[in-house]
C-alpha cells in the first residue's frame, strides 16, 4: 500500500519545484516504514526540478530551510528519524531575510 | 496731531505683522529644504540617555490615548508602561515604517531607529514613512521626522550608523526591546547574539515577494535565532528585495504585527509568537502559525555552555555582506567577459552571435538589448530544452561562419548571474566551436 502525503514549499523553496507550492504525492510501498531520511532523496530524485544543492546538503536539508511535520518543527518530531504517516503534511520553508 | 500718531501706530502694527509673516515663511522654507530635520546621531558619544519618566500620565496624555486606555488589558498601567519603555528598531525600511509609526502613535517613551542608508526612489513603494522630498536624506532621520509629526512627545533617536560588532551591544543595552527590521542575514545573526548577551527580547520580521515571517526570539525562555538556524544559509540561496522583489504592503503587514507584539510584551500581555512562527502568504491570503523547537541546550549563544560570549565577525560568519546593496561577483576572468562598449561595437559591425538573456521573463518586459535573444532564465540553464535551443542557434550560425568560433554572449541585470550561466554554458557546450562570454555589468551597465 502506498502512503499518500502532502508536500508544501514556501519562502522561495517552491522556486526549485517549478513554482508549485503544493504537491500531493503517493510514496511507493516499501518494506520498512518511510522516514524523512528517505523522503528527502526521494523528493530530490522525483520532483525537484533544478539545483539539488539548494535543497539538500549531505543527507539533510540545507541550512536555512525549516522542515515542519503537520505544522510542527521537525526537531520536535525526531527530525530525519520521523516515520511518515498517511496524510501527513510536510512543509519546507526557506527563511526570508528581506525587509 | 492725534491723526499722525494713529497713523504711525497703524504702520508699526503692519510692520510687526509683516515681519512675523516673513519669519513664518522663512521657517517654512527651512523646513522644505530639510534644515529643520531631526539631528542624526552619527557617533555614540552624542547619543542622549533617556531619563525614565516614572510620573503618571498628564491630562493631555489621558485625552490623547483615551481610546486605548479604555481597554482593560491596557488601562492606565499599560499606558504608563509604554511611556516608560524604550524600543530600538534596526533598519529604517519596509518593516520599520509601519512599526515605528504605530509605536510612536501608541505613546512609546523612546524610539531609536538605526540605519546607515539614505532614502532612494525605489524605497518609496514600501517604506511609506519616507517622502519624495526626503530622497537623499538619512533614512533614520526621515523616519523620525515622519513619526515626530504624528507624536512629538516621544523621545526619538535617529542613529545614522552601521550597526556592527563594535557598537551593537552598547546601543542595544539602552533599550528594553529590539525590532529586527533588517534586510540581510549577517545583521540578523548580529542582532540575535547581541540581544542574547544583553538579555533583550527580539521581535523579528522579514518579507520577500508575497510572503512574510514573524517570530519573537529570546523571550520567556523561548529559542533564539541560532537555536533555529545554527548554520547560516549558503549565500547563493539568499534573495533580497532588490533581487527578488517585494510587494510593499507585505512588509507593511509584518511591520504592523511587530509593533503589536512589542506593545503586548511591554505592557505585560506577553507575546503570541515566542517559540512560534507566523507565516503569511499574501497570494493565498493565509496566516499560519507553526510551533517551533524550544531553546536548545547546545545552542552556541543561548545554550547551557555558550561558546559565543562576545560578538563575532558576522559578515565572515555568513560569507555575506551586511547590506542588501548589489554585490559584484568575480567568477570569470576578464578575457571571458565583454564590456558594454565592446558589445556595442559588435552590434554596430553586425557580427552574428547568439545572445542569451538569463533574466526572468518579467524583467525582459521591462527592458532588453537591441538584438534578438534567447530567454533562458538563470534557473533553467541546465535544462535540456534550454541547451537544445542554444545548440540549434549555434549550429545555424556556424554554417555561415565556417571554421570560426560562434560568439555566445550571456547577459543579465547586473552581470552576476550571467557569469554563473556563462561558466555552465562553457562546460555544457564544450564540444561545439563556441566562445562563451558575458556582458560586464549587464543591462544596468548598458543603460548607463
Ligand atoms: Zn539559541
Amino acid at each position: 500500500m502506498s502512503i499518500p502525503i502532502t508536500l508544501e514549499f514556501s519562502g522561495g523553496a517552491e522556486l526549485l519545484f517549478d513554482r508549485q507550492k503544493r504537491h500531493d504525492i503517493d510514496l511507493p510501498k516499501q518494506e520498512n516504514p518511510w522516514r524523512i531520511q528517505e523522503l528527502l532523496p526521494w523528493i530530490r530524485d522525483n520532483i525537484l526540478k533544478e539545483r539539488p544543492e539548494l535543497f539538500m546538503q549531505g543527507n539533510t536539508v540545507r541550512p536555512g530551510i525549516l522542515v515542519l511535520v503537520n505544522d510542527t518543527d521537525w526537531e520536535l518530531m525526531g527530525e530525519l528519524e520521523y516515520n511518515l504517516q498517511p496524510n501527513d503534511r510536510i512543509i519546507f520553508i526557506s527563511t526570508l531575510h528581506g525587509g | 496731531m492725534e491723526g499722525v500718531e494713529d497713523e504711525v501706530k497703524r504702520l508699526r502694527q503692519i510692520i510687526e505683522d509683516k515681519s512675523k509673516e516673513i519669519d513664518q515663511l522663512k521657517q517654512e522654507l527651512l523646513w522644505e529644504r530639510g534644515t529643520c530635520l531631526p539631528q542624526a546621531i552619527c557617533d555614540l558619544e552624542s547619543a542622549p540617555i533617556l531619563q525614565k519618566d516614572v510620573k503618571g500620565l498628564t491630562n493631555e496624555e489621558i485625552r490623547r490615548y483615551s481610546r486605548q486606555l479604555l481597554l482593560p488589558e491596557l488601562g492606565v498601567k499599560g499606558q504608563q508602561a509604554l511611556k516608560s519603555s524604550t524600543v530600538l528598531i534596526v533598519g529604517a525600511g519596509g518593516l520599520c515604517c509601519p512599526s515605528a509609526i504605530y509605536l510612536a502613535a501608541a505613546g512609546i517613551g523612546q524610539l531609536g531607529i538605526i540605519d546607515y542608508d539614505e532614502v532612494e526612489i525605489s524605497n518609496l513603494h514600501r517604506q511609506v514613512l519616507h517622502r519624495e522630498s526626503k530622497i537623499g536624506v538619512s533614512k533614520s532621520v526621515s523616519a523620525v521626522a515622519a513619526c515626530q509629526e504624528l507624536n512629538s512627545s516621544v523621545n526619538y533617536v535617529p542613529y545614522h550608523l552601521p550597526l556592527d560588532s563594535s557598537n551593537a551591544l552598547q546601543i542595544i543595552q539602552q533599550y528594553d526591546l529590539v525590532l529586527d527590521a533588517t534586510d540581510n542575514v549577517a545583521t540578523r545573526y548580529l542582532l540575535n547574539d547581541a540581544c542574547i548577551l544583553a538579555g533583550k527580547p527580539l521581535v523579528s520580521g522579514s518579507a520577500l515577494r508575497f510572503e512574510g515571517q514573524l517570530t519573537v526570539y529570546n523571550y520567556m525562555g523561548g529559542p533564539c535565532y541560532r537555536c533555529l538556524y545554527p548554520k547560516p544559509p549558503p549565500p547563493e540561496t539568499v534573495t533580497n528585495c532588490s533581487d527578488g522583489g517585494v510587494l510593499g504592503v507585505v512588509p507593511g503587514i509584518i511591520g504592523c504585527l511587530q509593533a503589536l507584539e512589542a506593545i503586548k510584551i511591554l505592557t505585560g500581555q506577553g507575546s503570541s509568537y515566542s517559540q512560534k512562527m507566523l507565516l503569511f502568504d499574501a497570494l493565498d491570503g493565509s496566516f499560519q502559525t507553526i510551533k517551533l523547537r524550544g531553546r536548545q541546550p547546545q545552542c552556541p549563544v543561548c545554550g547551557d555552555n555558550p561558546s559565543i560570549t562576545k560578538l563575532i565577525d558576522y559578515e565572515q560568519f555568513c560569507g555575506a555582506k551586511a547590506t542588501d546593496k548589489d554585490k559584484v561577483l568575480e567568477l570569470l576572468k576578464p578575457e571571458e567577459r565583454i564590456p558594454v562598449k565592446e558589445y556595442n561595437t559588435l552590434l554596430k559591425e553586425g557580427t552574428p552571435h547568439v545572445l542569451v538573456d538569463v533574466r526572468q521573463p518579467v524583467e525582459l518586459d521591462i527592458c532588453q538589448l537591441p538584438y534578438p535573444c534567447l530567454n533562458i532564465p538563470i534557473d533553467h540553464v541546465e535544462k535540456k530544452q534550454s541547451i537544445e535551443k542554444i545548440e540549434g542557434q549555434v549550429r545555424s550560425l556556424s554554417e555561415m561562419r565556417l571554421h570560426e568560433k560562434v560568439p555566445v554572449i550571456v547577459v543579465c541585470r547586473r552581470g552576476n548571474d550571467s557569469q554563473l550561466a556563462a561558466r555552465r554554458f562553457q562546460t555544457i557546450l564544450k564540444d561545439l566551436n563556441v566562445d562563451v562570454k558575458d556582458i560586464v555589468g549587464g543591462l544596468t551597465a548598458w543603460a548607463n
